[in-house]
């Protein structure tokens, strides 16, 4: 059984992975690209410091989303909703963040309490509408994604976009107060010197204290006995009086919660305004992140790192004439191959433990049915 | 009143519906009275509304086939998203036609990429839909990078401009041209004949009859021919079957599994062919992003038309009907908002005589919130008129989905002699 949980959380996602990066290179030989020196470019362009940085710059936001979908996967709740409420969490606290400045320490929480409260609210529609009116929280949360889409676009637009708009069109910049200070200072420490442009968010710490928390919660709390268990047996939790209800309601508050934060490490650590090109798809990236790690926190965390890792790296590839979206095609590849091969794996470990559990019948002295 | 309440009470399912349609266009004309506005319920605005109506059809009815089987599927915009790509490279490359069926092809590999997933391989149908979506977009991007992007007027985002579909009048009742012969145009004659009230509705059906688009008119057929299809033949029963209950039907000898690659591969056709749609009769160009969420629409519309073929092309009306209003001018809308505000008001009403009192309580404060937003908003924002669809889904939802039966066995894992 030790094994056979090895096979599945580990195995599973390296096969899933060679298999991506495999389908990916026959696509680029099709077109006649070199996979081979492709992907030597990325490795080579990828590990360098400033890309390192920026890899655990892109994984921030991506671990967050991540862990938002994981506590939801773990009762057997799907959010969809991440994309939709992280986008309006962000536009909400990048303008209240600018409105005002205080403490940086103060300043920076009150931007986090606006951002979380926004996505909480955002998720509680959702999780109300399921309890109340037992609507499916995978459609309500697709449709809430656009209702937030075309709601976020209106009001930045016409309520908290900047009046002094110079060439970009934003909301107002937040003072430095709210801003999150990069860690280069303390790498230097390390004796790691980045160039300009490469800051290492600080957002890091908040994101490890939220990875270590969400492994407490689920793991180690009451509440995550509870969640754990309607997950893997509703009826059953419901019968030793967990009130599926309220589940419900508190796992999507603390998933929209979550899915708040996701847009923080960029606006805090980057742009300190909400342009309107601000970076998409965290969301929906989040899911495959959380599905790679198998929701597990170290798992996602590996996972977020990789994905941050192609998204940087694939920055190369345009500039030796690859295209560069033959990343996007790796990680739509492996959310399907992981959960493909997760399937495959699991039914051959069930097969062994049930011929194991035979043969240990077969081999055992005869005991009268009626005592076993 | 009461009397005519009681019938509404005792009427069937299809009159119903037709009572409800009257009552929308009859709240529709009185909002156009007091605004002055004309345009809410006119020829134009119609067949505007058929023409965006289509594409959400199409992936509607596509949710439709995999849904009957027992599969959800949430891939509809990714598959949509290949139609759209396959369907411009092969009319840039080909010719129209060719550009549909290639369209049909992108959708369809899609579609049976997420039948491999959810029916052989088992995995969650919401986790291989949202794969299939990333995938898609991803894909078509890639391809768009090595094939659009060397050609003039293509990108990574676009192709180059393509020929589309060309219209066409229906024979005898518009003056279509029948094998090289011109029919007679009846209802145009009609038109022209200038008679009270006769004229107009000759005129709105010679609007939907006249110049319409070969594609809307497949989609169209499509609706009859799917409820015939899956409600009348032995096929379709068997397809149903493993939507409602797969053992029982696998236990009855019915081949499940391929049943269900069946559905699903048949979404992906149909998401294809709305694809096919929009590039071909709406755009003229594949633009990435172009489906804009319609795949997403189409779902709203499956439920919002309780798993059938007649409720689905009713919701996608709706739907095709809100985004018209979005290219008709602020006053349009205005007045749209005051129709829905008399609506919701006019329902509280009726609930509070049937003593639904919470509901009734519900639908005034929801119908007096529009009246209030009619009354104090200059012009309805573009931007919130593009959440209308989800919006109405949503609230359609919260509303009826206790009345909405979905496929008894859909999403459900199902492998092979295996129980349940």
């Amino acid at each position: 059984v030790k094994s056979g949980r090895f096979l599945t959380t580990v195995v599973a996602p390296l096969i899933a992975l060679v298999i991506a990066f495999g389908i990916a290179a026959l696509a680029l030989l099709l077109v006649g690209i070199n996979p081979i020196t492709a992907y030597q470019e990325m490795l080579s362009f990828g590990l360098s410091t400033e890309s390192l940085i920026i890899t655990i710059n892109n994984a921030l936001p991506l671990f967050v989303s991540a862990l938002a979908v994981a506590i939801g996967f773990k009762m057997g709740l799907f959010n969809i909703g991440v994309e939709g409420a992280y986008l309006l969490a962000a536009l909400f606290a990048a303008y209240v963040g600018a409105q005002f400045s205080i403490t940086p320490i103060l300043h920076v929480s009150a931007i986090l309490l606006v951002a979380a409260g926004v996505g909480a609210f955002w998720a509680w529609i959702a999780g109300v509408l399921k309890v109340k009116r037992g609507v499916h929280e995978v459609i309500s949360t697709i449709m809430l994604n656009y209702i937030a889409l075309a709601l976020s676009a209106y009001l930045f637009l016409n309520v908290f976009r900047a009046e002094t708009a110079g060439l970009t069109i934003a909301t107002d910049l937040i003072p430095e107060t709210g801003w999150i200070p990069s860690l280069n200072p303390i790498l230097a420490l390390f004796g790691i010197e980045a160039r300009a442009g490469a800051n290492l968010h600080g957002f890091l710490l908040i994101a490890i204290v939220l990875g270590v928390g969400y492994h407490y919660l689920v793991n180690k709390s009451r509440f995550g006995y509870n969640l754990r268990a309607s997950g893997v047996n509703p009826t059953a939790a419901g019968a030793s009086g967990v009130d599926p209800k309220k589940m419900v309601i508190r796992t999507m508050l603390i998933s929209g919660a979550l899915a708040g934060l996701v847009g923080i490490a960029p606006l805090l650590g980057f742009y300190h305004q909400y342009p309107q090109d601000f970076p998409r798809n965290f969301g929906f990236n989040g899911i495959a992140v959380a599905l790679l790690g198998r929701n597990h926190p170290v798992g996602m965390a590996f996972g977020a790192l990789l994905f941050g890792f192609m998204q940087r790296s694939s920055l190369i590839l345009d500039l030796v004439d690859v295209p560069k979206e033959i990343v996007t095609i790796i990680q739509g590849i492996v959310v399907l191959a992981v959960v493909i091969v997760y399937e495959v794996i699991a039914r051959y470990v069930n097969r062994r433990v049930i011929a194991a559990a035979a043969a240990a019948t077969d081999t055992a002295p005869d005991v009268p049915a009626v005592a076993a | 009143m009461t009397a005519l309440v009681d019938r509404y009470q005792q009427a069937g399912r299809r009159s119903r519906i037709v009572v409800i349609a009257l009552v929308a266009i009859l709240v529709m004309t009185i909002a156009e009275l007091i605004t002055g506005t004309s345009d809410l319920t006119s020829r134009s605005t119609a067949s505007a509304a058929l023409r965006l109506a289509i594409p959400i059809l199409l992936a509607g009815l596509g949710g439709l086939y995999s849904e009957r089987s027992g599969v959800v599927n949430i891939g509809l915009e990714g598959m949509m998203i290949a139609g759209t790509w396959f369907a411009a490279w092969g009319a840039w490359m080909f010719g129209p036609w060719e550009g549909v069926l290639l369209g049909i092809i992108g959708g369809a590999i899609f579609g049976l990429l997420h039948a491999l997933a959810t029916v052989t391989f088992n995995v969650d149908h919401i986790v291989s839909g949202v794969a299939i979506n990333i995938l898609g977009l991803g894909a078509m991007r890639f391809l768009s990078s090595i094939v659009y992007t060397p050609e003039t007027g293509g990108s990574v985002i676009q192709s180059p401009p393509i020929g589309g579909i060309s219209n066409v009048d229906l024979p005898f009742l518009a003056g279509g041209n029948l094998f090289g012969w011109n029919t007679p145009d009846f209802f145009g004659w009609l038109e022209n004949l200038d008679m009270f009230f006769v004229s107009d509705v000759a005129g709105v059906i010679r609007g939907f009859t006249g110049q319409i688009n070969w594609l809307t008119l497949i989609g169209l057929a499509l609706v009859p021919l799917t409820a015939w299809l899956l409600w009348r033949t032995p096929w379709g029963l068997r397809l149903r079957s493993c939507g409602e209950d797969p053992w029982a039907a696998e236990s009855l000898g019915v081949p499940v599994l391929r049943m269900k690659y069946y559905g699903v591969v048949i979404s992906g056709i149909l998401s294809g062919l709305a694809g096919a749609f929009l590039v071909l009769v709406q755009a003229g160009i594949y633009r990435e992003g172009m489906t804009g969420g319609r795949g997403f629409i189409g779902l709203g519309a499956l439920i919002f038309g309780n798993w059938l073929p007649a409720g689905v092309l009713g919701g996608s009306l709706v739907f095709g009907f809100g985004d018209s209003l979005r290219f008709r001018g602020p006053e349009v809308v205005k007045s749209f908002i005051l129709a829905v505000a008399i609506g919701l008001i006019a329902y509280g009403i009726y609930s509070f005589t049937r003593s639904k009192i919470r509901a009734a309580t519900i639908q005034t404060i929801i119908g007096a919130a529009f009246l209030l937003y009619y009354l104090q908003v200059e012009e309805v924002s573009n931007q919130l008129l593009a959440a209308l669809p989800y919006v109405i889904t949503l609230l359609v939802l919260a509303a009826a989905s206790q009345h909405l039966r979905m496929p008894a066995a859909d999403g459900a894992r199902y492998a092979k002699g295996e129980a349940r």
